[in-house]
């Protein structure tokens, strides 16, 4: 078993016409995720490499069955999207797209929770279950299936850290990137919770970086719930106070949102934090057969 | 993007909120001008950017114009922060007979609007926070409806008071409308002065507006001050890319900004220092490599470059396409480290070895490789 994702998911994607979407439409199916159709208005009828478009999402999921949608529309439609596909009541809504405006994003993640959906993004890569299927841009072939659950804000920075699990022999159940917008629709405590009750998964890697309070909400989350081992990586500990580093969501703001605030979070709930991404595995590696052999969180 | 305080205070004005008569000077003359149109003692305040202009000695009032004149030329032309100041707001002096604090800011917990209201307004909030917590009252708007007065109203009450409450309603209203329709992420008044009248006014304001809705408000753009951005930050930006100036030697180009960051901490932890973020996003088409370098080698005293991808979204074959066309058309007087892994990895290794370019596939080794290639260290720093 794997989070959220399987390989019997059927998924679809909005704006499979464009140069992101019929790429990354292709490169699913490729690492056999079951892609059984696009949306883009307009353009039903048509096929990208024999999967079928459709021009609504209502429509795509009539015909095929979906139920879960990717989203590679440009960020000033991307809000009618979201709700096209929350309101046709798909399960899990999948956003790549950068930069959709916030308030945009406040609306949508209640619009979406109001449906019964969840929201994986916006600005992220997507999640990836290794060997079964992939939903989104992260290259497959750095991941192998295995026991490690891998949760981060960031895209690269993730394949980095999956990279070095493989390398270093530790699989992974589910990789999700959550996305690096101030609000997103699923925060690293609802992941933990899932991992938590996965039985594949034996650890977790944990992806944080400057802005916002997300790593010291897990932090607290971990402590009180978690029996898995769980280590982390904080990036931005060189970045400067008031400026935003690429990611919308990530800039310490007010003195809020440092690096150095929340590796001590986690360190106080007992969280080990690597201080290079390719530590993880080391790190992450005894505890995981600790905590198989029976004692609390590896320790 | 953020607006100066007249600006700010342009557009609460716009939306029924009350604040002081006042006008922008960027010269000692004008501010005369402004101070005597409006007739009473003035306020003559720097027009900056950063925080802490009154402690810098930026705020000063002026019983009559031609101390506004006098006050303004001591001001304009004052570094603040290493800011210099080009204009001045001269605004009527207000009588204040007690200082609240009102915002509406974006909560990324809740996934709200959030309001923050106190009865002690006058410093930052985090000072408020820090000091006086139980003076503080926080609540989330309904993002579907806004502001409802059935609830709302008491919650904001319970700062400003019962006497004030109708005020004090009718500007969370004003400030939530102009939040909403211009797309802000942060609409604060600080001081909320109340008049010994009994009147509330907007003393101080801050509008940042949030840079991913400006398309839908293309007018704005015209506000944007050129102290938000170094003029490299503004050359990145209008080329699809993220950078921030740093002080290190070591330039840097990476896609995705968890591991530019991650990037940028190895290099310190490796002995050397970072000098800059970049970002080149995904999609990156060779242009924006090109564009990229270019600014970076800009960069004063830079000793190295390294150019870290890790392609999912971005592939490998543009990033190599783009750093051949750099080649050609800029002179690259550093080292050159390259870091490329992930999608079309193969293409883009093709590409760089037609060209008699190497590529990392680890990216400890490559940092390692640009520490050292840099100068600064052995290479070996914390990782001994």
């Amino acid at each position: 078993m794997s989070i959220l994702l399987g390989p019997d998911t059927r998924v679809i994607v909005q704006g499979i016409t464009g140069r992101d979407g019929s790429f990354h439409a292709k490169s699913m199916r490729e690492y056999g995720t079951k892609v059984v159709g696009g949306v883009t208005p307009g353009k039903g009828g048509e096929n990208v490499d024999g999967i079928p478009v459709y021009n609504t999402v209502a429509e795509a999921v009539e015909r095929t069955g979906a139920d879960c949608t990717v989203i590679f529309v440009p960020a000033r439609f991307s809000s009618e999207a979201l709700r096209e596909a929350a309101d046709a009541r798909i399960p899990l809504i999948v956003c790549i797209t950068e930069g959709i405006p916030v308030l945009d994003m406040i609306r949508d993640v209640h619009y979406v929770k109001d449906r019964g959906c969840r929201l994986i993004g916006p600005n992220c890569p997507g999640l990836i279950s290794p060997g079964a299927a992939k939903v989104g841009i992260m290259p497959g072939r750095i991941h192998t299936p295995g026991g490690v659950g891998v949760i981060s804000r960031s895209g690269t920075l993730t394949y980095e850290v999956v990279w070095a699990l493989t390398r270093a022999g530790l699989g992974q159940s589910t990789c999700i990137g959550v996305g690096g917008d101030p609000v997103i629709g699923t925060s690293f405590v609802e992941l933990l919770a899932l991992f938590e009750a996965d039985p594949q998964t034996t650890g977790v890697a944990l992806i944080g970086e400057i802005g916002g309070d997300d790593e010291e909400q897990a932090a607290q989350y971990i402590a009180q719930n978690m029996k898995k081992p769980v280590v982390s990586f904080i990036s931005g500990r060189t970045a400067p106070p008031e400026k935003r580093m690429g990611h919308a969501g990530a800039i310490i703001s007010g003195g809020k949102g440092g690096a150095e605030h929340k590796v001590a979070a986690l360190r106080d709930s007992g969280v080990p934090v690597a201080d290079r991404p390719d530590e993880i595995p080391t790190i992450l590696s005894p505890r995981v057969a600790a905590h198989a052999a029976g004692s609390p969180k590896g320790a | 993007m953020k607006l100066h305080e007249f600006q700010a205070k342009g557009f609460l004005k716009e939306y029924g909120i009350p604040v002081p008569e006042g006008r922008p000077a960027s010269t000692p003359q004008e501010a005369r001008a402004i101070a005597s149109s409006i007739g009473s003692p003035v306020m003559v305040k720097a027009q900056v950017l950063v925080g802490g202009r009154g402690k810098a000695g930026g705020v000063k009032m002026a019983k009559t114009p031609e101390e506004a004149e006098a006050k303004a030329r001591d001001i304009l032309g004052m570094r603040i922060k290493g800011i210099e100041v080009q204009r001045v707001l001269i605004a009527a002096a207000v009588d204040i007979a007690a200082e609240f604090y009102v915002s509406l800011a974006v909560d990324r917990s809740t996934k709200t609007i959030q309001c923050i209201a106190s009865a002690s307004g006058g410093m930052d909030i985090e000072e408020i926070a820090a000091t006086q917590p139980d003076r503080i009252v926080r609540f989330p708007l309904d993002p579907r409806a806004g502001p409802v007065r059935a609830s709302d109203q008491k919650k904001l009450e319970s700062a400003f008071g019962n006497e004030l409450s109708e005020q004090a309603w009718t500007i969370l209203e004003g400030m939530y409308k102009l939040f909403s329709e211009k797309d802000c992420s942060l609409v604060e008044i600080n001081p909320c002065a109340k008049t010994p009248q009994g009147r509330l006014i907007a003393a101080d304001a801050k509008v940042i507006f949030d840079d991913n809705a400006l398309f839908r408000h293309p007018e704005l753009e015209n506000l944007r001050s050129p102290e938000e951005y170094s003029a490299d930050e503004m050359d990145a930006r209008s080329n699809g890319l993220s950078y921030v100036g740093l002080d290190g030697n070591i330039g840097c180009i990476v896609n995705g900004a968890g591991l530019s960051m991650a990037t940028m901490d190895l290099i310190k932890y490796y002995g050397g220092s970072p000098a800059n973020f970049l970002d080149v996003g995904g999609s990156s088409n060779p242009e924006k490599v090109l564009n990229a370098l270019r600014i970076i080698l800009k960069h004063r005293g830079l000793a190295a470059i390294l150019i870290n991808i890790f392609g999912g979204i971005t592939r490998c074959d543009d990033i190599a396409r783009g750093i051949l066309m750099a080649r050609e058309r800029l002179s690259i007087p550093v080292p050159l480290v390259i870091r490329l892994i992930g999608t079309n990895e193969k293409e883009g290794r093709a590409i760089l070895k037609e060209a008699g370019l190497d590529a990392y596939e680890d990216l400890t080794d490559a940092v390692k490789g640009v520490v050292v290639r840099s100068g600064s260290t052995d290479g070996k720093g914390n990782g001994v």
